[in-house]
């Protein structure tokens, strides 16, 4: 069978979202592992090392290749699923059917939306200057020069309305995950009822667990927790 | 809602708001009518009846809608009320919706099935002949005729013939279509996809079935399952949505198997 016919069909797109999710719910673990070295409260000495190392190795700057493929491909194909989607009833309900759902479930794509916005932010304060207009500072550790990344944090977290920003996001991403983490299972075949409710299980912890993670980052670094 | 389930007999005014519409190609519009001395006891479709006849006394063209055996089993009734397929009752059909349901003086919003792939053939009746051609695609097996076999000369795991079941339990009335928000047929397609996959006289077809039933609900214009959860909550046979997820397996290993 064609490849082309098999991602152009319903349950093929479904299919490409599936997997993409999957790959970026494991990057997830990885960053929040990552950016979890400032609380070592060294003066950041952990977490510039481990910058240093995500930044000058090959095999993480080929997987962030990879990473940002699965990530415009996740947001293109969900964008044109939603208008798709949409186009299927052109006349609505009176009253709509709401108690058979979650909210969140039903509002991926405003969910991602937020998470679009976020990452064009995010992007802009960490990664456009790590790739392309260069961190300003820089320490030695053990004689080896890295960029102070931690200072940069401390530098984009000392503004409120940054803050609030990525903690409202972070809850965007607690949803997102709620309702993707367990569907994306799902959607690449996974019926056994076991695994089902373990998965959501896993699943909802996980949906709480990392966004907090994230959202105490920039909270800790307003509120002085870190020096 | 099973507290609504009072055995009390009581009569009840109702005002009621029907979509009326006069066939596929004209607008359609709310219409309100009010109904009187209504009984508890009647079911849904009988409240609608005596509506109709209402409605025949005063020179009016009655409402159309769908039904067929008034026992929740042929899938015929398909009216969307107060905002849910088949009304407020869990593992129900409208047939099988009763009047007890409701308390005097309530105001009823019926709506027909609103999805592309359903086109209103008249007010709360619409075409679901789709669902035919996705079963026509793929939902059968072919065996030859003659004697029946012995029932032990295909050994079914238990398990197998339990999932099979529930997924055969399908009435194919398009509740799951309704309530999606993607009006995505996959509900349905699963399962008439697992009932015959789990089972071996559906096994020499397993991976054209689904691939074939796959594109022609495509085809039908159905949307994308985004699990929301919608059709299991609504569907009056409960088939579960883990069948959805069987269907996406299924497809998956077809594809990546087909020459």
């Amino acid at each position: 069978m064609a490849l082309k016919n098999v991602l152009t069909s319903s349950v093929g797109k479904k299919l490409v979202m599936g997997f993409t999710g999957i790959f970026l719910i494991l990057f997830l673990v990885v960053h929040a592992g990552l950016n979890a070295c400032i609380w070592a409260n060294d003066g950041g000495e952990m977490f510039n090392k481990a910058a240093h190392f995500m930044g000058g190795n090959l095999v993480p700057r080929i997987l962030e290749v990879g990473l940002f493929g699965g990530i415009f491909l996740h947001i293109i194909q969900g964008y044109l699923l939603t208008l798709d989607n949409r186009s299927k009833r052109s006349v609505g309900y009176a009253v709509d059917y709401s108690k058979g759902s979650k909210w969140y479930s039903r509002s991926m794509a405003i969910l991602g939306t937020i998470l679009l916005l976020f990452f064009i932010l995010h992007w802009k304060h960490f990664w456009v200057p790590s790739r392309f207009t260069g961190i300003p500072e820089a320490k030695f550790y053990n004689g080896i020069e890295v960029h102070d990344v931690f200072a940069l944090m401390k530098d984009t977290f000392s503004e409120a309305w940054v803050v609030i920003f990525y903690v409202i996001s972070c809850a965007a991403l607690g949803y997102h995950l709620a309702h993707g983490f367990q569907s994306a299972f799902k959607t690449i075949g996974i019926h056994n009822r076991r695994y089902h409710t373990m998965l959501s299980a896993v699943g909802m912890g996980f949906s709480i667990v990392i966004p907090t993670l994230f959202a105490l980052m920039p909270i800790s670094l307003y509120l002085g927790w870190i020096r | 809602m099973e507290s609504d389930r009072t055995m009390e007999h009581y009569h009840m005014n109702l005002n009621l708001k029907v979509w009326r519409q006069p066939n596929s190609q004209t607008p359609g519009a709310f219409k309100l009518y009010r109904v009187e001395n209504i009984s508890s006891e009647m079911s849904f479709l009988e409240m609608f009846d005596v509506l109709n006849e209402q409605l025949i006394r005063d020179g009016e063209d009655p409402i159309t809608f769908d039904h067929d055996c008034r026992e929740g089993i042929c899938g015929s009734c398909s009216m969307y009320i107060n905002g849910k397929p088949h009304g407020p009752w869990a593992a129900n059909t409208t047939c099988q919706l009763h009047m007890r349901a409701f308390h005097d003086g309530d105001t009823i919003v019926v709506e027909p099935w609103r999805a592309n792939s359903f086109p209103v053939i008249k007010d709360l009746m619409v075409d679901r002949s789709a669902f035919d051609r996705i079963i026509q695609a793929g939902g059968y097996i072919s065996v030859n005729t003659g004697n029946a076999v012995d029932g032990n000369s295909l050994p079914v795991p238990k398990d197998h013939a339990d999932q099979a079941f529930a997924a055969a339990m399908c009435i194919g009335c398009g509740a799951c279509v309704a309530a999606c928000k993607n009006s995505s047929a996959m509900l349905f397609l699963s399962a008439k996809v697992s009932h015959l996959s789990l089972l071996p006289q559906g096994d020499p077809e397993r991976s054209s079935r689904v691939v074939n039933m796959v594109a022609q609900m495509d085809k039908e214009g159905f949307g994308a399952c985004t699990n929301t959860g919608a059709c299991e909550a609504t569907c009056p046979k409960e088939i579960s949505i883990a069948n959805i997820a069987r269907l996406n397996k299924e497809y998956l290993l077809a594809t990546l198997t087909a020459e």
